[in-house]
This record gives C-alpha cells, structure tokens and sequence, in this order.
C-alpha cells in the first residue's frame, strides 16, 4: 500500500472555558476534538461526516494551521505541521489550502474577483510571477466554470453558486495536493449544488487533488468520497470505504444517522429501517464517562458507562469504536 | 419572520446580478454608498455648510475685506449697519468678520483633533481588537481608565496648570481626552469583523498579520469609524468653544467663537446680537457635521452590516 | 372548565361546507416595490387544505414559497410588500379582505406558523413557559395559573421531556431540537385548524429533524389539523406530505400526490431537480444538474420562466406563458409538453 499523503495521529483541540475580568480563571474545557487519527492518500476523497458538535470544523481550523491543537500531530510529507518553521509552514500553505462553506461570508466584499484570486500570489509571489498573473486569474476563472471577463466585479455582482466557484478558484491558484472542504455545498440551493459537486470531482481529476470533504448531508458525501469517517462528540466512532459504511454500518450512531436521513423516493423512505435517538447531543464541554454515544445509544448497558471504546475493527473489516458493534443494513436497497 | 424573507430574497438578490449583469458601472460598496449619497438631501445640504465652513476657515478674505484686528474703540457696540453686517463688539471690531475668522480655529481644531484620535484608534484599536489576550485587555484598561474622566472636567484640569494655551495645547488635550472613544469603537469595529470566513480564508492562505489588517479587516470594519468620525469633528468643535467659554480654552487674542460668546454673555440683555451671530454660526456648523454623520450612517451601514 | 385542572385540548371543529376547503388561495400574487425595480416574488399562486392534509410546498430560495406562506398569515411588511391580486379563503371567509381586527383573531389561534429559527422567533427575555402562557392569557382569558398548567401540559405533548421544571428556563437553555418543539407548542396552544411550518427542520441536525418530523406527524395525526410544509428538501417531503405543490420563480409548476411526483415528474423543473440531487442508497456517477441558475425576479423570462434552463425547451416556451394543465385528476403541469417529460 501506497504511503499517506497526510497522516493525522491523536489530534486534540481543547477550548478552554475562562473566567474572571482581569485575571482568567480556566474553568472547564470544550473538548471539540478529542483523539481523531486517519489517514489521507492520494487522490482520494476522504469524507467527514457528522453533525452540529461532533468537531469537523474545528478539525478543518486545525488542518489549516488556523488553530494550533492541544495535543496530536498531522504528518505531511512525514513531517508534523504542527511544529513547522515559519518558513517551511509558508511553503506547506501551497500544498494543502481550503474551501468555506458560506459563499456569502468567504469572499472579502470589499475586493474585487481578480484581487480575490489573485491574492494567494500576492503573497506568495514565487509561485506567479507579477507579469503572468492577471493571466493566470484569468485562466482559473475559466477553469471553475465563470467568465474571464467578470475579473473586476464584486461579490455581490455573483450568485452563491458562482461566488463558491470564486472560492474554489482561490483555493486553487496556489496549485494545492490537499483541498480541505469545509461544508463546500450546504449554503446552496439544491439545483445548484450539483453543478459545483461535479465541477469539483473534475477539478479533482483534472489537477490529481485528494479532498478532505467535510459536510453534514449524507448523500452528498457518499456521492463525493471514496472513504468516510463518522464523527461524534470530538471522536471518530467509525470509518471505512463509502460501501462499507453505507451498506455495512456497525457503529449504532452511524446507523441512527442513516436511519435519519429522509429519502427522496417515498418508496424506499417506507423500506429504511427506522431507528429514532433519544434526547440531544451531550455538550462538548461535559461529555459522558465512557463511550460518548452511550447517553442516546439504544445499545447502552453498564460496560458503555465504564469502558471507553477504542476505534478498532470488531464485527466488520472496517474500525468502529463500539463495545457492541453489529452489522446492520438500514439504507434499502433501490 | 424577516429570517424566511430574507432566505428567500437572498436568492433573489443573488440571482438579480447574477451571469446576466450586463452593467459595467464601477460596483464596489463605495461607489454604491456615494450613488446612494448623491441623492440624499440630507447629505447634500450638510456637504454644502461643510464646504462653504471649510472655505470660510481657508479663505475668509473671499467672505470679507475688514481685518478682524482692526479694532476702533470709538465705534464700540454699534449696532448692525450697511458696512457692519453684525455691528461692533465691545472693542470696536467688526463684528462680522470676527465671526469669519473664528470659523478657522474651530475648523482647525475640530478636523485635527479628529484626524489624530483616529489615527491612534485605528493602530491601538485594531492591534486591540484583532490580537485580543494581554494586547488587548492593556489597552482596553488605559481606555477605560481615561474614558472614566469626563472631557470638559479632564480638560479644564489639565489646561489650568498651562499657561499658554494656544492652538497646539487645547489640540493635544482633546486629543489625549478623546481618543479612548474612538478606540473603543474601532476595537468593537475589529472584533466584529475579524471572524469572517474571508479573513480565516486570508489567514490560510499564509497572509501576515499587518496583510490580514490592512487588506481584509480594517476596510470592513472601517464604517462605523467614518460615521462617529464626522459626528466627532461636530462634538469637538462645540467643545473647544465650551472651553474658550469657560475660560479655559484658548486666550486672547485668539478668535474663537466661544470666547465671543463668552464676551457677549454679559452684555445678552443689551446687545443680543452679539451673542446670537457666534451662536448661530457655531450650532450650524456642528449640526452640519451631526448630519452629514447621520446621512453616511444611512448609505454605508445597511450596506456593510 | 374548573380552575385546577388541566383542560384537554380538543375542540368542536366546525364541518366544513360542501365544496368548501378549509384554505384556499387562489391566484395570489405579491409584489415587492423596491428601490431597484419590482421583485414579482409570487405570480398568481392557487392551492387547497383540507383537514387532515399534509400539503408541502417545494421550491428553493427564491420561488417564492415563504412569501405566499407569510402573505396568508399577514405578516409580511406592506410596504415594500404589496398584494396585487387573488385571494385566501379560511372557511370561505377572504383574509385579505377581512377587518385587521379579524383576522388577529383567527391568526394564531385558527392559523398557526412555525418558522426556521425558533431562536430569533422566541423572545430571549422571557422564560419558555411564560411565552406558551401568553397565547392563553391573551386568547383564552385564562389565569395565570390556568395557564402555566396548559403550558406544562402542552410542553409534555411536544415530548419537552422534564416540563414541569423546565417550564422557567429561557430559549438559549434549550438545544435546537427543543426550541423548535416549544416553538410547536406555542402554534399548537390554541388548537388551531392549519399550522404552516416554513423550513422547520432546515437548521437542525438530521437526527433532531427525524425526532421533529414524526413529533409533526403525530401531533397532526392526534388533532386532525392541516398541515403546510414549506421546505426545499425532497427528502422532508416524502417523509411527510400528502400532496406536492412544487413552486419555481413565484409560480406554481406542479401539483401532485407525493408517490406520483417522485415516480413520474410532468415538469421539467421537478425532473430536474430529481435527477441533480445525490442518492443516499447509491454512489453514483456524475449528477446531472439543472443548467443555470434561477431567474431574477426583477426580470422574470417571458412564456414560461423555466424556458432558459429547460432541456425540452421549444420556441413557444419563449412567448406563451403555460397554464396550468390538468394532466390528471388530482395532477398539474404548467408545461406545455408535459406528456413529454411524462414519458420521458
């Protein structure tokens, strides 16, 4: 098997809580994310599911060096981006860059289109030298699907579709390996979403980039990725390839969240097996003993409470981090 | 309720200019803004006092041929006449012309103090606002500290103990005094502006902190600071001629329409003019400024908010 | 009615005439009179409720879908708002032409709303409670003792688990699933006929939506209300509704029972965005979107609106404007080849 392009091992982000006007007392930590470790290779798709909490964007802050971790490294290349050199982090910015989720909130307004583009050379001038610039804009504009024209307008001039495909244009003007996508379709309008999903997964073939797809809706990622991590609470508590975890599912909140997820085909939304969770996510900042699932879980028993469960494979080829793993098919088959 | 319309005409303002924008007009939110300016009556009538005020400051010889000094004690309090507009003052000055003259001083005290406040708040408000920990909690504290004096008070404290006070000293205490306000707005400015999506996307791609500042954060959060600003120049104006009317601002032979109003307090049941000209110049030029505050809040806050 | 116990909250609904609907709008159109130009944000919307019915609405930003919701609550802002023409029939009485004193009346304890963000729609400054309260104190006459039972027992009907404690905590006390919930009990406080929900779920997390979903269902299947839902997710639709009103640019492009729409789309539009979105059952190839984007409201296309983007599009789509044309008993298309997408 091929090296990883990106190797996270044990990463942590805890906030602290503080107190206090002039001396800040630590009063409790948000455990936003709490020992996540994947691999990422090249090429691929990995896929970050999860919802409001579980730290998939706190995990993306962290890829882009936007927040330092408590704890954990991120191997690149084998070296650890988390303890790089000024100089060396100004290279890594390159290599692995980023795209937001809300197009109305990532593009500055006060910027015209090519200045947006155009800024990863600005200030990184050794990649594009001033003369080709206005050019090389130009040709990303065309490359996202916009017209070349456009390059003086505002943000404002754009719909959200277009003005994500300006994202999309900046995070590649740096002609990055890694693509972080950060929720890169969940501000969209639906018919619209599908036309910046396929122009990425072009993109990806076109210039050999491997995605890190964060994202909330679940057919949007299946249809993305090539692997999937499920995230809860700070915590992967299952991944494997998109089959084995769309078909063979072993976590209980894996299956819970599939089970959630209404289906367009009233015919196959009558066949999904329905399993309905108790109660609301557990705060970050006091998670349960234990397994971090167990407050909702329709499998809890006592062990749950005592025993933290390690991400491994148990009843699958793939790793799930559940005392009680058990495959379960939920998503019918068309 | 406005959430859902909103939702439903984000589309639509997202669709209006969407691939079929034909307009090639200049479309940046400034150009919107002064668009929007232009046809405001509000702005039109203030930009036109503040004009003709700044003018008046910068070439008061185009408002009158007298010298302000020219002062014949024979002719004292005479009331208005062809060749008097305002009548005399007490030292036999044309009344008129003092007035003109006195817009200087207020326009040179109320635009610099302004423009050095600002100065200090954008560098120590925005390193306040955007490094935030220990940066930001020393300079809030020295904020607070001098915002707990009030400005009148603080400034007849510091300018007793001075005993020339010219142009440069009530300058540098209104200075001292009031750049803690416009501090505090810009940090408030920064802090809201420095968690946007494009400034953590700026960040990622490796931009500098002076970069991030400069390019990203300050141009978005720099609105408010506009608006206060202009409303300042008014606040400032009226209080150096609080202070020249209290006795603690400038000193003869200074023209200043606070000492004038102070010489004519005495003599209001009199000669009533002699108070009513200076007044009147003076609450029209800070209305001028309230309003033209007012009218920029209207066209760029909606905007950029 | 004794003073301590709680009343039971059913009501004595009227029988609805012969042929009358509960609501009925009919050929609504709402204009928006702004500095730039007129936004047509609906154009001549018709649809029906009867009790009982789940009726969803489906449409993206922009078609128009929230504004004929708000516009028969009368909650929209006139001005900039205007209603140019149509009418909205509750019992076959017209709102839009009833005394504002009326309607307050029938807004809120006949018609009910819910709304995507049950945390700017709450009033932060008073407890959970005290706001359900209200709909009592106000509506009914009720004491305040009378009342705060109600809320308690309307809160455990909504599965507010621990409602007699929670009764006093403030909206940011509750995690989203929980607002949303309250938010339910207040529009289910005066036993209302309809309840329009806008987006209710969109903001929440896919398991909490499950949880409110079925809360609606059976709230609904208990009171025997109609229910409006608003939303832009084909997914929620199927889950819930009965019949499928799909909206595009302020009009109205099909109707029809939920099973027929999905199988069978007459409208390009609706076959469109079938085909765009991503199936949770199957990885597939590339999707196939809708070409370009939904139209200015401002300029709307003339003939049919969807024209610029339709793959069936001919040159009478540019001029005539389609009605909407009986495909079926209970089905419209406002396409003029709906056989074609039909069979195609």
């Amino acid at each position: 098997m091929a090296e990883p392009l990106l190797s996270v091992r044990n990463l942590v982000k805890h906030f602290p809580l503080t107190q206090g006007i002039l001396f800040k007392k630590t009063i409790g930590h948000v455990q936003a994310v709490d020992g996540v470790s994947f691999d990422l290779f090249s090429g691929e798709t990995l896929g970050v599911v999860g919802e409001s909490g579980c730290g998939k964007s706190t995990l993306a802050k962290l890829l882009m060096r936007l927040e330092k971790p408590t704890s954990g490294e991120a191997l690149y290349q084998g070296e650890d981006i988390f303890s790089m050199k000024r100089g060396r982090m100004r290279e890594l910015r390159r290599d692995i860059q980023i795209i937001l989720q809300d197009p109305y909130t990532s593009l500055n307004p006060r910027m015209t289109v090519g200045d947006i583009v155009g800024e990863p050379y600005d200030i990184h001038p050794e990649v594009e030298p001033k003369k080709g610039r206005r050019a090389r804009v130009q040709e990303l504009l065309d490359v996202v699907g916009l017209d070349p024209d456009h390059i003086n307008r505002y943000p404002h001039q754009f719909s959200g579709g277009q003005r994500q495909r300006i994202g999309i244009a900046r995070g590649l003007a740096l002609k990055p390996r890694i693509l972080v996508c950060d929720e890169p379709v969940s501000a969209l309008d639906v018919s619209v979403q599908a036309q910046v999903i396929n122009l990425l997964e072009r993109l990806q073939d076109e210039f050999e980039l491997s995605y890190i797809f964060i994202a909330h809706d679940l057919s949007v990622v299946r249809h993305a990725s090539d692997r999937v991590a499920v995230m809860y609470l700070g915590r992967i508590v299952e991944i494997g390839t998109e089959d084995e975890i769309y078909e063979h599912p072993s976590h209980p909140y894996t299956q819970a969240l599939l089970s959630a997820v209404p289906n367009p085909d009233p015919a196959l939304a009558q066949l999904t097996k329905r399993i309905i969770l108790e109660g609301d996510v557990p705060s970050p900042a006091d998670p349960p003993s234990g397994c971090r699932f167990r407050t909702r879980c329709f499998k809890a028993q006592d062990l749950c409470a005592r025993e933290d469960p390690e991400l491994k494979p148990r009843s699958t080829a793939h790793p799930d981090a559940c005392h009680f793993s058990e495959e379960q098919h939920i998503v019918p088959v068309d | 309720m406005s959430e859902t319309q909103t939702g439903d005409q984000k589309g639509t303002q997202g669709a209006v200019t969407g691939a079929e924008d034909v307009s090639g007009r200049q479309a940046s939110l400034w150009a919107d803004a002064w668009r929007e300016l232009r046809h405001n009556k509000l702005f039109i009538i203030s930009a036109t006092l503040i004009l003709f005020l700044i003018v008046m400051a910068a070439f008061p010889q185009l408002f009158t041929t007298q010298s302000p000094r020219d002062c014949q004690l024979e002719r004292s309090l005479q009331g208005p006449s062809a060749d008097h507009w305002f009548g005399i003052d007490i030292l036999g000055c044309d009344y008129y012309t003092r007035v003109i003259y006195g817009a200087r001083v207020s326009m040179i005290i109320g635009l610099s103090v302004t423009a050095f406040a600002v100065l200090i708040a954008l560098v120590l408000g925005s390193s306040a606002g955007y490094y935030g920990g220990l940066t930001d909690t020393l300079i809030s504290r020295a904020v607070d500290i001098i915002f707990g004096l009030p400005t009148v008070l603080g400034a007849i404290v510091i300018l007793s103990v001075v005993s020339n006070r010219n142009l440069f000293w009530v300058t540098l205490v209104l200075v001292v005094l009031g750049w803690p306000t416009m501090t505090r707005l810009v940090r408030s400015s920064v802090l809201s502006v420095r968690d946007s999506d494009y400034v953590n996307a700026a960040r990622a791609l490796g931009a500098g902190d002076l970069r991030v500042i400069t390019r990203h954060v300050l141009p978005n959060a720099i609105a408010p600071v506009v608006v206060y600003a202009t409303i300042y120049v008014g606040l400032i104006i009226a209080a150096e001629a609080t202070l020249s009317f209290l006795g603690i601002g400038l000193q003869l032979p200074a023209i200043s329409w606070g000492l004038m109003i102070s010489q004519a307090q005495t003599r209001v049941l009199s000669e009533p003019l002699l108070l009513l000209f200076p007044g009147l110049f003076l609450s029209v030029t800070v209305l001028s400024f309230i309003l033209m505050g007012d009218a920029l809040r209207d066209a760029l806050d909606p905007k950029l908010r | 009615m004794t003073a301590a116990e709680p009343e039971i909250l059913t009501s004595a609904r009227p029988e609805l005439a012969a042929g009358e609907h509960l609501l009925e709008v009919d050929d609504l159109a709402v204009e928006f009179r702004t500095r730039d130009g007129v936004v047509h944000a609906v154009d001549g919307v018709s649809y029906t409720l009867d009790p009982g019915e789940t009726l969803a609405i489906l449409g993206e930003s922009g078609s128009g879908k929230s504004v004929s919701a708000q516009a028969i609550m009368g909650i929209l802002d006139m001005p900039p708002a205007f209603v140019t023409r149509g009418s909205v029939r509750y019992r076959g009485q017209d709102l839009l032409t009833m005394p504002e004193e009326r309607r307050r009346k029938i807004r809120g304890a006949s018609i009910s709303m819910i709304f995507q963000d049950a945390l700017s729609a709450l009033n932060p400054v008073f407890p959970v409670g005290w706001q359900i309260a209200e709909m009592f104190r106000v509506h009914r006459g009720d004491s305040k003792a009378q009342a705060r039972a109600h809320a308690i027992e309307l809160m455990d009907r909504v599965q507010i688990p621990l409602a007699r404690e929670r009764v006093w905590d403030y909206p940011h006390q509750f995690s989203g699933g929980m607002r949303q919930r309250v938010m339910i009990a207040m529009a289910l406080a005066l036993d209302p006929d309809v309840l329009i929900a806008d987006e209710p779920t969109t903001a929440l997390d896919v398991t909490v939506q499950a949880q409110i979903m079925e809360l609606l269902a059976h709230l609904q299947a208990e009171t025997g209300m109609g229910l409006i839902l608003i939303t832009h997710d084909l997914g929620v639709v199927a889950q819930v509704a009965d019949r499928v009103a799909v909206m595009y640019a302020g009009r109205i492009v099909e109707t029809a029972p939920i099973n027929d729409l999905y199988k069978n789309p007459a409208h390009p539009y609706t076959e469109g965005l079938i085909a765009s979105i991503p199936r949770l059952e199957q990885k597939g190839n590339e999707l196939t979107p809708i070409k370009g984007s939904p139209p200015n409201l401002m300029r709307v296309p003339s003939g049919c609106s969807f024209h610029p983007r339709c793959p069936y599009v001919r040159d009478n789509c540019r001029t005539d404007e389609p009605p909407l044309y009986e495909v079926h008993v209970d089905r419209r298309s406002a396409c003029h080849y709906y056989e074609e997408v039909l069979n195609g």
